[in-house]
């Protein structure tokens, strides 16, 4: 039987995500949230495997307190269970530490045979996470996945690169991301969203992981300092005419004389 | 301040191995270090160009393992070769390879790496700093790297290579002993280049919710016509009215044409980050106060039903 373990990050839903006109920075306190998008695709890729051929599937999260609420969804679309790993201290740390956590809690949840997430995550855009698992795993890992099957217990996916596509093989266990071409995911019906509320779902610490919070936060690397929308850098001419036809010829005009249209 | 003053570059693009170059010399004479180049690959020519381009010294490894990317034998290379060059910095490029071997090598050398970083500095400490995009691509983050060895990945065209000047150095060949690929490449297919999706379009005309009904989309089939376009839309348009497939925006597609032209778009902060690296932006919308004119090259405050078949028809006078 597959084991898949799907990890999910849950994040502000950017479609929400407004920014201040003052200050440039992103209003992201009361935002709603949501399951990364790609990641919700792996979750689905995971499942129409498990159509497929059978086997079970665990979400993993690394959140804090409004994990639970949106890892609903994911078992709900159908997840069999959800390890959550909440720690305020873990709060803000980069992905050296964020993979360290979740190699600790794969260990604890135990034997697996597939590692699925998105190629990134929508908010951070960091796409380390996936590699930075099978390097500390040591287990091989196929990145960029637009179609996956199991053939004689071997992944086979096929990979969307920018020059190629590349069909290929891997022995389980693995880790593999996809990205949004692999599929739609599924909406879950409103029984499922009821059962889901009944399936096992655990939280854990850093100290349930054997892990010092405080220590991974001080070794994290990568910090923040700001985050803020670019300053727009345009023309903004406005084109004026006393009648359309005159202002679409003035358009037309300076289109072609940007030449953008040649070639 | 740092220990570890010198900068290795790598990229299986030999054109962004030389725009490494030009940021990796910058920081380089910063740190007071030297910039070491890797090469990587079988049947390896023109090392020595690098050295004009700013290198101090080239590693080579020239190996058939590494004929064909492969994470493992590649991932051994770098490795390798950062142990040699004991880099304080390690820039590597932005393609999706790039980027997975780069999160390796930094998760095998226990430390930090930024993501497709447009703008790179060392701050007076010593430490990495960097700008990058975020939340969907609709913010830049400064962020700072303060474990050694500083690992970043940029992408094409974000730094410029340097004129060339008639400098040399030292070409070093690295005996590895490189592991076999664990993934195994059964089939590789050339993407055709007649479906050249949103993404690689030179020139886009899009839809917002600006048009009231679907067959509306005939005014800008007609002006996608005239401009050799291709079809784009706002997340409504696709998601909640389902008139097209796919949208541009933060959840969608992001395009970077040479010439996009928004009909009927208000211009979310949504949207803008999927249109941002468009060459010339064109806006035609009804209202005066609407986002997208600040966002735009060139607008025009007017209806789109009016000024759709009149832009077509002015198009199609200039071109012929």
């Amino acid at each position: 039987m597959t084991r898949m373990i799907v990890l999910l990050k849950d994040i502000i839903d950017l479609t929400e995500m407004k920014i201040d006109p003052a200050t440039r920075q992103p209003r992201t306190e009361g935002v709603k949230r949501r399951i990364s998008e790609l990641d919700e695709r792996a979750l689905e890729a995971a499942l129409q495997l498990k159509e497929k051929g059978g086997g079970e599937i665990v979400a993993l999260s690394m959140g804090g307190g409004k994990t639970r609420t949106a890892l609903l969804k994911a078992l709900a679309m159908g997840a069999d269970s959800a390890f959550i790993v909440n720690d305020d201290g873990l709060a803000g740390v980069d992905a050296l530490s964020t993979s360290k956590v979740l190699k600790a809690a794969l260990e604890k949840i135990g034997d697996y045979d597939l590692i699925l997430s998105g190629e990134m995550t929508l908010d951070s855009l960091s796409a380390q996470v996936g590699p930075r698992l099978a390097e500390l795993l040591d287990l091989p890992q196929v990145t960029y996945v637009k179609r996956i099957e199991i053939v004689e217990g071997k992944i086979r996916a096929e990979r969307d690169l920018e020059d190629v596509d590349e069909v290929v093989e891997v022995e389980m266990p693995a880790v593999v991301s996809v990205v949004r071409e692999i599929n739609e995911p599924r909406i879950p019906s409103l029984m499922n969203i009821m059962k889901a509320k009944r399936k096992p779902t655990e939280e854990w610490d850093a100290a349930a992981l054997g892990l010092l919070a405080d220590e991974l936060r001080a070794n994290s690397s990568v910090e923040v300092l700001k985050v803020e929308a670019p300053v727009v850098e345009r023309k903004r001419i406005v084109i004026e005419a006393a009648t359309v036809e005159e202002a679409a010829a003035k358009l037309a005009e300076a289109i072609v004389g940007e030449g953008v249209l040649e070639g | 301040m740092s220990v570890c003053k010198n900068v290795l570059v790598y990229s299986e693009d030999r054109e962004l191995v030389l725009q490494l170059l030009g940021k990796g010399r910058a920081l380089a004479d910063k740190a007071g270090g030297e910039l070491y180049a890797l090469l990587l690959g079988s049947g390896i020519t023109g090392a020595g160009e690098l050295f004009g381009y700013g290198a101090d010294m080239v590693y080579v490894v020239d190996d058939p393992k590494l004929a064909q990317f492969g994470l493992e034998p590649y991932r051994a290379a770098v490795l390798e070769a950062a142990g040699k060059a004991s880099p304080g910095f390690i820039l590597i490029g932005a393609t999706k390879r790039g980027k997975e071997l780069a999160a390796r090598v930094a998760a095998a050398l226990d430390t930090g790496c930024m993501t497709e970083c447009v703008r790179l500095d060392i701050d007076g400490e010593g430490k990495l700093r960097a700008e990058r995009l975020t939340y969907g691509g609709s913010t830049i983050s400064t962020q700072v790297s303060k474990r050694e060895p500083h690992v970043a990945t940029v992408p094409a065209r974000a730094f410029e290579k340097l004129e060339p000047s008639p400098r040399s150095g030292e070409v070093i060949e690295l005996d590895v002993d490189l592991p076999d690929a664990r993934v195994k490449i059964l089939e590789t297919r050339e993407k055709g280049k007649g479906d050249l999706g949103l993404e690689n379009a030179p020139v886009i005309v899009s839809a917002g919710r600006g048009f009231k009904e679907q067959g509306d989309l005939r005014l800008l089939e007609e002006l996608a016509e005239a401009l050799g376009a291709k079809m784009g839309c706002t997340r409504p348009v696709a998601a909640d009215l389902g008139w097209m497939d796919e949208w541009i925006g933060i959840s969608g597609r992001k395009v970077a044409p040479k010439l996009y032209v928004a009909c009927g778009i208000s211009g979310t902060i949504q949207h803008a980050a999927g249109i941002r690296d468009s060459q010339i932006i064109v806006s035609i919308n009804s209202s005066e106060t609407a986002n997208i004119h600040d966002m735009s090259d060139y607008s025009i405050v007017g209806d789109i039903y009016t000024v759709l078949p009149a832009l077509t028809k002015a198009i199609k006078e200039k071109v012929g």
